[in-house]
């Protein structure tokens, strides 16, 4: 990518000429959890007693989900709540236990790069056998082995086998057999978490493309700004349920909230980690209103509110801006400030002004955290206020600053 | 910029419901076409089963043959020589190899297929294809190290002057056919039990040992009538469908004295009913692993 200007993926065209592709139906999946594994113990709890030893599950609880041509759609959720199970499905891996799924239409699952791969036959080969599992036939994949060959960059060791390769030209041999499928629906299970920055800016410019050849994408990952960038859709799931489905940005937040709690559940279980909040935060610009636009030059002044209900002794106070790709533009604390706050109990007021800010066009969140001396958060208030850089028409980016141009002759 | 003729394709394509049971007839006949579709990859998983099998070892396909041909030699001396087995059987290394050529084939496609699933889940939790393609790539695999093996016989009957260009050689065809059908449909069913029941793939070394001595291999079938009185008993061994494929495979391949040796009557037309029989239980074999493959993914 020459210029990051933050494109929205296309979202033109009439929806009403896009065909369902993927239509999921109150779609339930159960697992059942047993204890009691061999043969014998099955025996001994055999009937009544059994029900104890088995728990079921719900891996997906009444899904519905219609998915239409053309459109990228991103599934998120924490760990375990469905949504690698949610693409199985879809791919026909694994069956529902009730609800149907069904689908138009070529489908490419890159549920793990390489799957297919046997260790003991040469690249070449390897790729002929995935390709074929890809759906790819054999005059189809000798068309387009060129291309696979050079996109892989794997070169010369294309013949040999691929117990030697290591782990990035594995990935890489196996993305390029999988992209080069033509398919009408693509599966993404975080397989874009492997390999160098240099091969996974490869691989989204390659979604990209697919993006615009109008194919659809439904892709898993954990990263929020990844999500934001690329979808037009995003799915929340949580604990097997739709949380939320459609826009990207308010699924972001929504993720962000469904984290916090669980992680304030999880600190809350830790006694030592005490009983600090964060009360607020505002944020305006020196000599301003507040909400009044900022542009460059400002000084931005932070208010924070804290409170400790018991006594902390060493803490710090950590302010942090976020474009709404949720992407870091900025941050601080005390600490690499090199402050020494004084011990907090009850309630505290700090302000924080961070002098002659270069803010590109946008808008921007403010999150602060309060954390101990070991750098964990004793509390987070994310998105506690936000202000928006105007356009100036003449630049464009999270950084500010006036172009101009010279001709040298 | 969508591309509207994609779109529009699109469009027209039905809505299918992935791998949902359906009736059994058209779930067949739907999951046979699918199968038939993937015949490329198929022939892929073939190679690819032979291919990784002796790679890396110097002789490489001769390992094939080495087990075979040990056996052959070990029942040639012991059964037939010490123990006398071989006595009124002419050509006895041609008649021991026949059978064990039959057994063989059997034998492989059974015991691949069923540890096919198990050894593909890989693959299998990771993409979706008809699963029916792995069992299937077994019993081809199975099928190309028949095709050395028999070549190798037919050298053999060359050497011994007793090449088998006779009227019997119509056998050959039911035989084989016999052999597959069967194979194929245990291994079908196994090959799904084994995900469950890891068990499984114990048993049929057991089973398979047990139908090497059940069959007129290294001996010959008029010993059997000699012996076993019970008739239901002689009529489970001789119905049994693989005793039928050596039999058959025997008359094709096997010159003899047609006054000496004793064949149940009808092999011809006992063979046609066993093929049908088989056939039959080929399709419900398929139903079978039908219903049970919506768990492979999380059970292996």
């Amino acid at each position: 990518m020459a210029i990051s200007t933050p494109v929205a993926p296309s979202t033109s065209g009439a929806t009403a000429e896009r065909p369902d592709v993927i239509v999921i139906d109150h779609v339930r999946k159960r697992f059942v959890v047993r204890k009691d594994n061999t043969i014998r113990e099955r025996i001994v709890t055999l009937g009544r007693a059994g029900r104890k030893h088995r728990q079921d599950f719900w891996a997906l609880d009444d899904v519905t989900v219609s998915i239409q041509a053309g459109t990228t759609v991103g599934l998120i959720g924490q760990n375990g709540s469905g949504k690698s199970t949610l693409l199985k499905a879809i791919g026909g891996i694994i069956q529902p236990t009730s609800g149907t799924v069904s689908r138009r239409g070529r489908l490419a699952a890159l549920l793990e790069l390489g799957a297919g791969f046997h260790p003991d036959l040469s690249g070449r080969e390897n790729v002929f056998l995935n390709a074929s599992l890809l759906g790819l036939s054999r005059k189809e994949t000798e068309e387009r082995f060129d291309d696979i060959l050079a996109f892989s960059g794997i070169g010369d060791f294309i013949d040999t086998q691929v117990k030697f390769y290591s782990s990035g030209m594995y990935v890489r041999l196996a993305f390029a057999v999988a992209v080069h499928t033509d398919p009408d629906v693509l599966l993404v299970d975080e397989v874009l978490a492997v390999g160098d920055e240099a091969f996974q800016r490869k691989c989204l410019d390659r979604i990209r493309s697919f993006q615009e050849q109008g194919k659809t994408i439904i892709i898993v990952t954990h990263s929020l700004s990844q999500v934001q960038e690329m979808c037009d859709r995003v799915v929340l799931l949580n604990k097997g349920k739709v949380l939320h489905d459609g826009d990207a940005v308010q699924a972001v937040s929504k993720f962000r909230d469904v984290l916090e709690e669980r992680r304030s559940g999880e600190l809350s279980a830790d006694v030592a980690v005490g009983r600090g909040t964060v009360l607020g935060a505002t944020v305006t610009a020196e000599g301003k209103e507040h909400r009044a636009p900022i542009v460059p030059g400002d000084d931005l002044i932070v208010d924070m509110e804290f409170e400790h209900l018991d006594r902390v002794e060493d803490w710090e106070a950590a302010v942090q801006i976020n474009n709404t790709a949720g992407q870091v533009v900025y941050g601080t604390t005390t600490g690499i400030m090199g402050i020494h706050l004084e011990p907090l109990r009850g309630r505290r007021k700090l302000r924080l002004r961070i002098a002659d800010t270069n803010f590109g066009t946008g808008k921007y969140f403010i999150n602060v955290s309060m954390m101990d001396s070991a750098g964990r958060h004793l509390h987070d208030l994310p998105e506690c206020d936000s202000f928006e850089v105007p356009s100036f028409g003449d630049a464009v980016g999270t950084v500010y600053a006036k172009p101009s141009i010279e001709e040298l002759g | 910029m969508v591309d509207q003729a994609r779109m529009a394709a699109l469009a027209k394509e039905p809505l299918v419901v992935v791998g949902a049971p359906t009736s059994a007839i058209r779930g067949t006949w739907r999951e046979l076409r699918d199968v038939f579709r993937q015949r490329e990859m198929l022939g892929m998983l073939i190679r690819r089963d032979l291919k990784a099998r002796y790679k890396d070892s110097a002789l490489g396909f001769v390992w094939t043959l080495v087990r075979p041909l040990t056996q052959l030699l070990i029942y040639y001396f012991v059964i037939g020589k010490v123990l006398g087995a071989a006595h009124g059987i002419d050509n006895f290394a041609i008649y021991v190899f026949t059978g064990l050529s039959a057994y063989t084939l059997f034998s492989e496609i059974v015991a691949g297929s069923t540890s096919s699933i198990v050894g593909n889940s890989g693959l299998i939790k990771k993409v979706y294809v008809p699963r029916e393609v792995f069992p299937l790539a077994s019993v081809g695999a199975a099928l190309v190290n028949f095709a050395i093996q028999f070549a190798i016989l037919l050298v053999f009957t060359l050497i011994l002057g007793a090449f088998p260009w006779h009227g019997g050689l119509v056998y050959l065809i039911p035989s084989l056919l016999v052999i597959l059908v069967y194979g194929a449909a245990i291994g079908l069913v196994l090959s799904a039990l084994n995900v469950y029941l890891r068990d499984v793939q114990f048993v049929i070394d057991v089973g398979l040992m047990v139908l090497l001595w059940a069959s007129p291999i290294v001996y010959s079938y008029s010993m059997v009538l000699a012996n076993l009185k019970v008739g239901w008993l002689l009529t489970v061994y001789t119905n049994n469908p693989l005793t039928l494929s050596v039999l058959g495979l025997q008359n094709a391949i096997w010159i003899h004295d047609p006054t000496k040796v004793v064949y149940p009557d009808h092999l011809m037309l006992r063979l046609g009913i066993a093929f049908v029989i088989g056939l039959v239980c080929l399709l419900g074999a398929q139903r079978v692993f039908s219903r049970l493959q919506g768990n492979f993914a999380q059970e292996l």
